[in-house]
């Protein structure tokens, strides 16, 4: 390993690490703030930072910051009769897989760092920063003696890929189990054994709902699924149903609303970390935002496409339906890099934006329906699922040129409805922030007429 | 002669009709259902959201059943007590700014919860209102006792005690500090900021004062 690997390899991991840490953080804020919005609440908003005599409220946000530093300064409490060790080892077990988990999510395509190197040597503005052709891989370059390789945008390139994240998302478990069993507390045994159960059963539909999209991209690694979505159609048009399944599974495997009967706070108290206080409470609150992004990391990558943006490939823009190329625009090497990856950080935000939808709209399942819902229904059509992409498989790979030539028309054109829609969501979404809702005046009672008559209600500065 | 059994269903007159949504498999996945419901949330959250940054909010109190985010913030925002509301009490002052309490003793007498504590004194002599009123040395209200009747203003003959000053009763950090002496129930004002009292006030020597003069004793 030569020094500029390892130096990217730290940059790598700073990016994911860095990123999950501070959307978790950001994460509790949404679901607080966001969950106020959707309920017409105000929210949290109390939490105020002071300098030079001006307060920052930055709408709530330092609340999560107030909440760690609490975190940090409160009793750690153990019960007399819990398992020392196990009890200090779960929140930890809770945490790390879900860190070692993006691992080997890829957040950008491949950079071709000897490109840039020989480019740049070249002087001129335009040579600066070069476009690279559209398949290929990227030079190993000689620069001065040294080697210089290309650098995967993933922090550790596995061949198991998807098989190493089951087994990381399914060491979950092991922390939610220990942490009950270790509490010496009734309701946090029930918790744990609800997480157990909950998270083996949904574990198996969600790991054979992959297995049709792995069939169609012919890999398990991340990466080449990545790259097959780009050339071809997102996971979500080949695998609509595997999609559905895999996300309510993964919601499951969160043990969020409205899959949260591990900790159901009105039947368990608070499960199986019921007996936790201090940072041990906040690591489990925290490992479960972690787990949302990392969730959503994983759908943006088998499902979404990934870092890929519809149309944008690694030589550029390309507008082509079959054979008729309706755009072509080259662009540098770097600008498709940077935004593929701003593209992939959009999409996870997007999807843990509908993940708190979805918590502050659905109601908690009962638990017999929870288990009927992961192995009546969503393992039997996962199965299906495997069954029916095989046929429908085989009998394509038996079809003509022609077949294939009409199937990537119609893959071009998934890729333009997916920017159709992204288009028109945004100017849907323009436009409804330049609109302005007309509030009904209802005078009521002598508070309403003083009001009215001061022309509104007076808001004085927050004193304390 | 009428059936007795089986029974004639009577028709209900008021019964409201159950529309039941229709069994179909669209219905069974819940998919629908679920896309609505996440829609509404959104449709919430982005109205709202829109209206906290653009600080388009409705009024709490003039708009009270508008859509979005009705809440009062309370210590920022506060809703004015009705105009009769009984606030914290205070003593109502004459235009030389002594009170115009005579000490009378009768709001302390009214008062049901006992909370009003007076120390009548004696005009100097040679003062003009000697032998006509007196006045309280010592005015005390415990704000903790007091049960906010407001039989101490009906009770006053002078209109010297009022509880028009729309303000409830502060929260303290100890009890001392609940036990509101004279000078500090002078200092409140009315919610127009006046320490006075619209009535008229009599001086012993006016021509308007109702009662006796040492001149014309009956």
């Amino acid at each position: 390993m030569t020094v500029s690997q390892l130096i990217w390899a730290i940059v790598k991991i700073a990016i994911m690490v860095g990123f999950v840490f501070n959307m978790a953080a950001v994460l509790t804020w949404f679901d607080r703030r966001g969950g106020a919005a959707i309920q017409d609440r105000v929210g949290p908003n109390r939490a105020v930072f002071k300098i030079f005599g001006k307060e920052f409220r930055l709408a709530g946000m330092l609340h999560p910051a107030a909440d760690g530093l609490k975190f940090f300064t409160k009793e750690f409490f153990m019960p007399p009769r819990a398992d020392k060790l196990l009890f200090r080892l779960a929140p930890i077990l809770s945490m790390v897989p879900v860190l070692a988990l993006v691992a080997v999510i890829p957040f950008g395509d491949t950079l071709c760092t000897s490109d840039l190197w020989h480019a740049s040597k070249g002087g001129v503005l335009g040579y600066i920063f070069p476009a690279v052709p559209r398949y290929g891989v990227c030079a190993i370059a000689h620069v001065q003696g040294s080697t210089v390789f290309p650098v995967d945008l993933l922090v550790a390139p596995l061949d198991v890929g998807v098989l190493y994240v089951f087994a990381m998302a399914g060491q979950g478990i092991v922390g939610a189990a220990i942490a009950g069993w270790a509490s010496d507390n009734k309701f946090s045994l029930m918790g744990a054994l609800r997480a157990a159960s909950q998270m083996v059963s949904y574990e198996v539909a969600m790991g054979i709902s992959l297995i049709g999209a792995m069939m169609i991209y012919g890999t398990v690694r991340l990466d080449e699924m990545v790259r097959w979505q780009g050339e071809h159609t997102w996971g979500i048009f080949a695998q609509p149903l595997a999609f559905i399944v895999f996300y309510t599974a993964a919601t499951a495997e969160n043990k969020r609303i409205p899959f949260d009967l591990p900790e159901a706070e009105s039947e368990l108290v608070s499960g199986y970390f019921t007996e936790y206080s201090g940072m041990s409470f906040g690591m489990f609150y925290f490992a479960e935002y972690m787990e949302i992004i990392t969730v959503a990391m994983l759908t943006t990558t088998i499902f979404l496409g990934g870092y890929n943006l519809p149309f944008l490939h690694r030589d550029g823009l390309t507008i082509a339906f079959g054979d008729n190329v309706l755009l072509h625009q080259s662009m540098p090497h770097i600008w498709v890099t940077i935004f593929q990856v701003h593209a992939f950080f959009a999409k996870v935000l997007g999807l843990c934006f509908l993940h708190a939808v979805i918590r502050w709209s659905l109601p908690r399942f009962r638990y017999d329906q929870l288990m009927k819902l992961g192995w009546r229904v969503l393992l039997p059509l996962s199965l299906a699922n495997v069954v029916v992409t095989g046929v429908v498989y085989m009998a394509i790979a038996k079809g003509g040129a022609s077949l294939w030539n009409g199937l990537d028309v119609v893959a071009q054109s998934t890729q333009a409805l997916v920017a159709f829609v992204l288009t028109v969501a945004t100017l849907r979404l323009v436009v409804g922030f330049l609109r302005k809702r007309t509030h009904e005046r209802l005078i009521v009672g002598s508070a309403g007429k003083m009001a009215a008559a001061a022309g509104g209600t007076p808001v004085t500065p927050m004193q304390a | 002669m009428a059936q007795a059994f089986p029974k004639k269903p009577s028709q209900p007159t008021n019964a409201a009709i159950v529309v039941y949504t229709e069994d179909t498999f669209a219905t069974r996945s819940y998919l629908p259902a679920i896309a609505t419901g996440l829609a509404t949330s959104m449709q919430h959250f982005f109205e709202n959201a829109r209206e906290m940054i653009r600080g388009q909010r409705p009024d709490p109190i003039t708009e009270p059943f508008a859509e979005g985010i009705t809440t009062v913030s309370y210590p920022e925002q506060k809703r004015h007590y009705p105009e009769r509301f009984r606030g914290v009490h205070r003593l109502t002052q004459r235009d030389d700014g002594s009170p115009r309490c005579v000490a009378c003793l009768c709001c302390s007498t009214a008062c049901p919860a006992q909370c009003i504590f007076i120390e009548p004194g004696e005009y100097a002599e040679g003062d003009k209102r000697r032998g006509y009123e007196r006045f309280p040395v010592r005015f005390v209200i415990d704000e903790l006792r007091c049960i906010f009747c407001g039989f101490c203003v009906e009770a006053c003959p002078c209109d010297a005690i009022r509880m028009d000053t729309g303000a409830h009763a502060a929260p303290y950090d100890s009890r001392e500090q609940f036990i509101y002496d004279k000078d500090t129930l002078l200092s409140f004002a009315n919610r127009a900021g006046e320490q006075l009292s619209e009535n008229p006030r009599h001086e012993p020597g006016d021509a308007s004062h109702p009662g006796l003069s040492r001149d014309n004793v009956h």
